[in-house]
């Protein structure tokens, strides 16, 4: 039977079936953070049992981090306390930590493709919705809940239903400007954010396939913003070169014996999809979200829609917009410019071209929080904090952030952000906070202009 | 786990769409390490103005309203994965959420917690929605063994889906733990024969 790159991987991780039931689906890597993890420990402890397969998990510290002082103390009792606790969790079970201060430290989603943890026709799940970004290798990789946590802890085993499977076919060639973070804005406000729900979806065309690694986290991280359990896209060269040589990816032969299978994990011709749906690459232009949730994107030029219904009409008052406006020139007071969306090295090259030689402006507070230690110390090795600091920008040490604004980055209530996180909920950044989702070139653009601009007059 | 069998109560209605798990337990809250105590913070900032003082407008607070049954607007439960979320509908004593569709995670989580998400045709959640306006006192019937939601003053129902597995553990308040641990042989199994290949 013609398969699906999905299917492939998760036939081949079926421990059983049961009848009129879900499957027992195996999980080659577990990822943990201090957030979603405590109360899956100590349901563990409760039922006296213990972690089955602890070198099958690695844990970091990122959604409750502060981003400043990392060496010293942290201060909100409560997140010490939740990073205590996820310390000593890890110390009694044997559990790899990389936590505040390490060198591996950072947001989950860019630390582990960055160690090479991360490897094409793998299951991997961690208790938060954006693990769908390991989907960039070919992996099936989802968010779970904590009581799931604790089932994979107990049995490194998950009972789940298959979900159903779709594609997103992208072909053409991308205008100037466009970034990936783009291309996916524009088929979440295209398709709507229930799209997906159910399903796993594979991204194809050459829009994906000529992007990097970085550009196809970027892409597959949001699949849950259109309900989608999670995205892939089918490994080739640029996966196999970018894992090769990472800290924990096969060695050598291994490597060599590894690649040839992982070659084989792509969608064969005429498999079958529940949906499918094709877009033009030459229809995407630079997007920003207008509203509370990630599907209201326009056009960075366009008008927000008019007669959006009643939940459209609760956004654009908490946003504080109307219909038929246009966003181009609003003044925004914040950009940030991190999330495991946009915090790796190359979201960082590409603000950084823009803005070099350039000031931000007077209004703007620019905040820079790469993704991880590593992509801290390339930001210094690359020369691009000079050019961030010289143009005013603050940079801060890895994390979370203010993406979702547990730690002490916050947006004022009322103020506008241009942000290139995935959620642009209410009060995501701080209660009252009004996010506008974009690229990291569209936010390096609103910095240096105070507002929001057509920038790419601007593009050499 | 606790077990759902059948439920008869009155309900509160939330008809705004799309409600977040950010909106149902705002992150600031997440970082206590234990299941406790989020019930307080069920939709922190719709129940509270920003200078910390009841909204009156906001259903919950509104004292004609009162029920263990939660009638939301289509689309419940998206954006992050936290569990939180239902812990935090649990805590605050809801035990059945109904709506025209929920986002797969929320889903999971509601029913690994003995919080049945019951998914209604949109036509449905309107009649919902109107009989628990016009009487606030209108009772209804979740019953889960049928798989039937009745609205008792009218005798409108409809019948929705559930997975056989996961209503099976709902009527006896099985969890999945218990049944992976049953499974541990069969796991060791798979994971030699991977070694071999
Ligand atoms: S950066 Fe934001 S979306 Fe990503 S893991 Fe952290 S909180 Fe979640």
């Amino acid at each position: 039977m013609n398969k699906t790159l999905f299917d492939k991987i998760w036939d081949s991780h079926v421990v059983e079936s049961i009848p009129n039931g879900p499957d027992v689906l195996y999980i080659d890597k577990h990822l943990i953070h201090e957030v979603t993890s405590p109360q899956a420990f100590n349901e563990l402890k409760e039922r006296k049992i213990s972690v089955f397969r602890p070198e099958k998990i690695v844990a970091t510290a990122d959604h409750n981090t502060p981003t400043q002082d990392q060496h010293l103390p942290v201060k909100d009792l409560l997140s010490r306390k939740q990073l205590k606790e996820l310390t000593q969790n890890c110390e009694e079970n044997n559990i790899t930590l990389y936590g505040l201060g390490h060198p591996y430290n950072g947001i989950v989603h860019v630390m582990a493709p960055e160690l090479g943890i991360t490897q094409p026709g793998m299951t991997i799940v961690c208790g938060d919705s954006h693990t769908s970004t390991h989907g960039a290798f070919g992996t099936i990789a989802f968010g779970i809940g904590t009581s799931q946590v604790a089932q994979v802890f107990a049995s490194q085993c998950l009972l789940v239903e298959k979900p159903k499977k779709m594609r997103v076919n992208v072909n053409g060639q991308l205008k100037k400007g466009v970034l990936p973070k783009d291309v996916i804005l524009y088929i979440i406000s295209k398709l709507g954010t229930n799209s997906g729900t159910g399903h796993f979806c594979e991204y194809a065309g050459n829009v994906f396939e000529d992007m990097s690694m970085e550009g196809r986290m970027t892409v597959c991280n949001m699949s849950i913003e259109m309900g989608a359990r999670g995205g892939l896209i089918a490994p080739d060269d640029i996966t196999f070169d970018y894992v090769e040589g990472r800290e924990f990816a096969p060695k050598g032969q291994k490597f060599e014996k590894q690649k040839a299978f992982w070659k084989t994990l792509k969608t064969d011709q005429d498999a079958d999809f529940d949906k499918e749906f094709s877009l033009d690459a030459e229809d995407i232009e630079p997007m920003v979200t207008y509203g509370t949730n990630p599907g209201m994107g326009i056009k960075l030029t366009g008008t927000i829609p008019l007669n959006g219904g009643k939940s459209a009409d609760k956004a654009l008052e908490y946003m504080g917009f109307v219909p038929g406006e246009s966003l181009l020139d609003k003044p925004v007071n914040w950009i940030f410019i991190g999330s495991c969306t946009n915090s790796r090295i190359e979201d960082f090259r590409v603000a950084a071209a823009y803005i070099k030689g350039k000031q931000k402006a007077g209004n703007v507070n620019a905040l820079i929080v790469p993704g991880s230690r590593q992509v801290a110390e390339q930001i210094k090795a690359e020369g691009l904090q000079e050019i961030f600091e010289e143009a005013g920008f603050t940079l801060r040490q890895p994390g979370c952030s203010a993406c979702l604004a547990m730690n002490d980055d916050k947006i004022p209530a009322g103020e506008y952000c241009v942000s290139t996180s995935n959620r642009n909920f209410e009060g995501r950044q701080g209660q009252g906070a009004r996010t506008i989702l974009a690229s990291p070139l569209t936010a390096a653009a609103t910095a240096i202009a105070g507002k929001l601009t057509d920038f790419s007059k601007n593009l050499n | 786990m606790e077990k759902f069998i059948k439920l008869t109560d009155t309900a509160i209605p939330l008809e705004t769409e799309n409600i977040d798990t950010d909106q149902i337990i705002p992150a600031r809250f997440l970082k206590a390490t234990d299941k406790a105590g989020f019930g307080e913070n069920l939709f922190r900032d719709w129940r509270y103005t920003n200078e910390g003082k009841l909204n009156t407008e906001f259903s919950l607070n509104n004292p004609l309203f009162t029920g263990t049954i939660l009638v939301a607007g289509d689309n419940f439960g998206c954006g992050s994965s936290r569990e939180h979320a239902a812990w935090a509908l649990k805590a605050y004593g809801f035990k059945a959420v109904v709506s025209s569709y929920f986002a797969d995670i929320f889903k999971g989580n509601a029913l690994n917690n003995s919080l049945l998400p019951v998914q209604v045709s949109p036509e449905f959640l309107q009649s919902l929605f109107k009989y628990i306006k016009a009487d606030p006192l209108g009772q209804i019937t979740i019953d889960l063994e049928k798989q039937q939601i009745l609205i008792l003053g009218t005798g409108e129902s409809e019948k929705f889906e559930i997975d056989p597995y996961k209503k099976t553990c709902m009527l006896n308040g099985y969890d999945d733990i218990d049944f992976l641990l049953s499974r541990l042989d069969s796991i060791k199994k798979y994971e030699e024969k991977q070694l071999e290949l």
